[in-house]
């Protein structure tokens, strides 16, 4: 993937201990990293599979340092990879061999909340748990609450477009920022959005969210704070088939409810959360749903009553509806705890991402199983079930013969029958690496050159990111011999 | 339910930058943007809801579809366009209402048009068929172009086809009012904002600040008592909304017209004229004399921006319908519409002179 961007290996020698003279007196002391040992900790995100070394790591510690190293890296035509906390399932911040890593750890300053406006400035490194932990004490809290919350970094957050479990009803991060301060490559600063509700020209905002670091860096975010609702709470229903699960889901939203959140585990996900959290989940179901209202007392009395009365009518063999916020809580964190629940029971897993219609819910976890069965692995599902993506747990053992590439084979798999039923192939971790050459699925090639395109109007020299996202034209015919690209 | 891709595709092929195109739906907002530049490319005939299944909370149509045709539909299933874009007139479209990027009363709680917009099928500047996003509500593969969609004036390519989040309509509302000043209005609706309380919009005028809730029967008895006002006759609530959000009110009569976007904690804006405020604030409608520049500076000095609206043409050459964008900004546009249409055939100047 990078091979094209490594020019013979002395020369690329020559060019990396320039970068570095460059670089060293622009950072503060230990802001710059270049001992393998040192930059071992940045070989990869949470997509674990995919490893490589960068030239160096840079730890600026303040706006203009940023400026500076991008701008030395546009000028010496270096690749830029930003990373934030590196939580990213899809590589995303996967370093480029030839390459420095920008990590923004270091900006981990809430700058100003203002109750009044319902708004919080903060850098980009700052956690995203941290915000909503921030503006507790004035009722407020930012929405989009990603698993990895008490980890990932807004500015990730940003990169990625990502959701969370309760994005149905509150948005994903695209909702929920009002204003970036952007540098791009050259060292130039944009200021996009406003802490108004619009702006004029084209929504440059909607095109940064979810650019998975290749068209600017992310040096401030303006986020919208949402007022904490009053009382929550959650049912948790166990159902005997997942058909009925799935239409309990669909019967849902055809009531006119919207849930707060909204959330389906198969067996195997719920014997793996309940053997590490301990939430008291129902281990005979075939599928348990966990249905969240939040509102007013008055509003969640009579939704939650509501919502019951579905899932019943639609074959929940079971309810239990959360009697303290605690057990709520405890509901809550099995869901959340379900990507490490499974990480301990295998040595690796691999997490896929697709969005489908809800409607094709049952048909797309029975094909998954079949999937499953013909690479001779085990899959435990998790579900954003109220919109619909799906977070398939694929679990292998690397150090095992092909297990790797069978993980691999079934994934793509799982991805074309996401496209297949009309879909997509990720509804929040980004495409990064891993999902680079599914996006020739998805994408006709008229639609990848206009992508292309998008990436040059921002980054002309293609530095920020490369190889993630995007497909090349390569990348696809190569995939086509071996899938079925469009 | 007709296509007419073929059509508009060979219309485009026949385009050129010496003869470009005006794309026009219902023409309900010719008003809208700058002055209206090229043939005119007329798509209301591209019509029909492609796909809608309530329970997906999608709905997909072409874009001459009619607006009135798509929420006759959805409240069949008593859902709703949350958005609530502008009906100026019975014929507007939904490609309209899409490019125009105009949203209505409930923007302010619910979000804009381009926070529904899932995905659109597109012909560029080439006449390719293009589609971004899709019909689902999670989608990050590839730049979020669909939304860009939202609010480019068909300066990008022309919508064919578009996907729209749909919402479940609220179960009940009720609205309230109360005589309070403008500034005090301000303050209270912010601290208001802040709380878990289940207001959807709001409008000042003349010293009267109503405030319209929505949700579950008992959330808004509940607000009732807790906010206190005086509460509107159910009977007269939807006329009143529906007069803001499709500007037949007294108050849109008249020009120039400016719309206001600013931040919501923004205080009052002291400029002669008439005012009216919407979206909690952040929205303020304003019929002034006073020099454009100067409008447009206490716009920018508060953090936003203002639009002149509704005026003759000779004002809106003179200083555009929309304010002027910082050079880097600019430049990024510019680039962007060269990638979709690289001639410049689609709705030469209709946003910016440049694009």
């Amino acid at each position: 993937m990078t091979a094209a961007l490594s020019p013979a290996p002395d020369q690329d020698d020559t060019r990396r201990v320039a970068l570095l003279a460059r670089l060293l007196p622009l950072l503060p002391t230990g802001g710059l990293l270049s001992d393998p040992e040192d930059i071992k900790p940045y070989e990869c995100d949470g997509l674990t599979a995919y490893r490589c070394l960068p030239w160096c790591v840079a730890l600026p510690d303040s706006e203009a340092q940023v400026i500076a190293v991008l701008r030395v890296c546009h000028v010496l035509q270096v690749p830029v990879v930003v990373r934030g906390a590196g939580t990213g399932l899809s590589g995303g911040a996967t370093p480029v061999a030839a390459g420095v890593v920008l990590s923004l750890a270091r900006f981990m300053r809430i700058i100003e909340i203002d109750p009044l406006a319902r708004l919080a400035r903060v850098q980009p490194g700052v956690r995203n748990l941290a915000i909503s932990e921030a503006a507790a004490p004035l009722g407020l809290y930012y929405a989009p609450d990603p698993s990895s919350q008490i980890a990932c970094t807004i500015g990730g957050n940003v990169a990625e477009n990502s959701g969370g479990v309760h994005c149905l009803k509150y948005g994903l991060t695209v909702h929920n920022i009002l204003k970036l301060r952007v540098a791009l490559i050259d060292g130039e600063v944009i200021e996009i959005g406003t802490h108004a509700l619009d702006s004029p020209g084209y929504d440059l905002l909607a095109l940064l969210i979810g650019s998975e670091g290749m068209l600017g860096v992310v040096l401030e975010a303006t986020v919208k704070l949402t007022p904490r609702p009053t009382v929550a709470q959650v049912v948790m229903a166990s159902f005997d088939d997942v058909t009925q699960a799935g239409n309990a889901v669909a019967a849902i939203i055809a009531a006119g409810i919207i849930p707060a959140g909204l959330e389906m585990m198969d067996k195997p996900a719920t014997a793996a959360v309940e053997a590490f959290v301990h939430a008291g989940y129902d281990l005979s179901a075939t599928a348990i749903l966990l249905a969240e209202s939040d509102g007013t007392e008055q509003e969640v009395a009579e939704e939650m009553a509501a919502m019951c009365q579905v899932l019943e009518t639609s074959g929940a063999r079971d309810l239990r509806v959360s009697r303290s916020d605690a057990e709520r809580l405890k509901f809550w964190a099995g869901r959340k705890a379900a990507f490490p629940a499974v990480g301990r029971l295998t040595p690796d897993y691999l997490c896929m991402d697709g969005t489908i219609p809800r409607k094709h819910i049952a048909h797309v976890l029975t094909r998954i199983e079949e999937l499953a069965q013909q690479h001779r692995l085990r899959v435990a599902n998790v579900f954003h079930a109220g919109d619909g993506n799906l977070h398939p747990l694929i679990m292998f053992d690397a150090s095992r013969d092909d297990e790797l590439d069978r993980a691999t084979a079934l994934g793509a798999a799982i991805l074309e029958l996401s496209v297949e039923v009309g879909g997509t192939i990720t509804g929040e971790h980004g495409v990064g690496i891993e999902k680079v050459q599914q996006m020739c699925l998805q994408f006709s090639a008229d639609e990848l050159a206009a992508f292309r395109g998008v990436k040059a109007a921002f980054d002309p020299l293609g530095l920020l990111n490369p190889g993630k996202a995007v497909p090349t034209p390569r990348h696809c015919s190569e995939y086509r011999l071996t899938g079925s690209a469009r | 339910m007709t296509d007419l891709t073929e059509q508009l595709r060979e219309r485009i092929l026949a385009a050129s930058s010496a003869a470009p195109l005006c794309i026009r739906g219902g023409g309900s907002k010719d008003f809208y943007g700058c002055e209206l530049r090229g043939e005119l490319l007329e798509t209301r005939a591209h019509t029909g809801v492609l796909a809608y299944e309530p329970t997906e909370l999608v709905i997909t149509a072409r874009c001459g579809t009619p607006l009135a045709e798509i929420e006759a539909v959805l409240a069949e299933h008593g859902q709703c366009l949350a958005f609530e874009p502008p009906r100026f007139a019975e014929n507007c479209t939904i490609g309209g209402a899409v490019a125009a990027g105009l949203s209505g009363p409930r923007r302010v709680s619910a979000g804009a048009v381009r926070d529904f917009v899932l995905g659109v099928k597109i012909l560029d500047g080439a006449a390719r068929e293009l589609s971004f996003g899709g019909q689902v509500m999670k989608n990050v593969a590839g730049y979020d172009v669909s939304r860009v969609m939202a609010g480019s004036l068909g300066t990008l390519g022309l919508l064919l086809e578009i996907s729209i989040k749909v919402l479940p309509r609220p179960v009940a509302e009720a609205t309230l009012s109360f005589a309070m000043p403008q500034a005090v209005a301000l303050d209270k609706l912010n601290q208001w904002a802040a709380q878990p309380l289940p207001i959807v919009a709001s409008a000042w005028q003349d010293g009267m600040l109503s405030v319209r809730l929505a949700g579950a029967r008992a959330a808004i008895a509940a607000a009732v008592q807790m906010l206190g006002g005086e509460k509107v006759e159910d009977g007269a609530t939807a006329a009143f909304w529906d007069g803001l959000r499709d500007q037949h009110a007294s108050f849109f009569a008249g020009m120039p017209l400016w719309r206001l976007s600013v931040p919501s904690v923004a205080p009052v804006i002291a400029l002669p004229g008439e005012t009216l405020m919407e979206w909690g604030g952040a929205e303020r409608w304003l019929h002034s004399d006073a020099a454009p520049a100067t409008i447009r500076a206490a716009a920018a000095s508060v953090g936003g921006s203002a639009t002149l609206f509704r005026a003759d043409s000779t004002l809106k050459a003179t200083v555009g319908a929309f304010a002027p964008l910082p050079l880097p900004l600019l430049n990024l546009q510019r680039r962007l519409k060269q990638i979709f249409d690289p001639h410049g055939i689609f709705n030469p100047g209709r946003m910016y002179a440049e694009l």
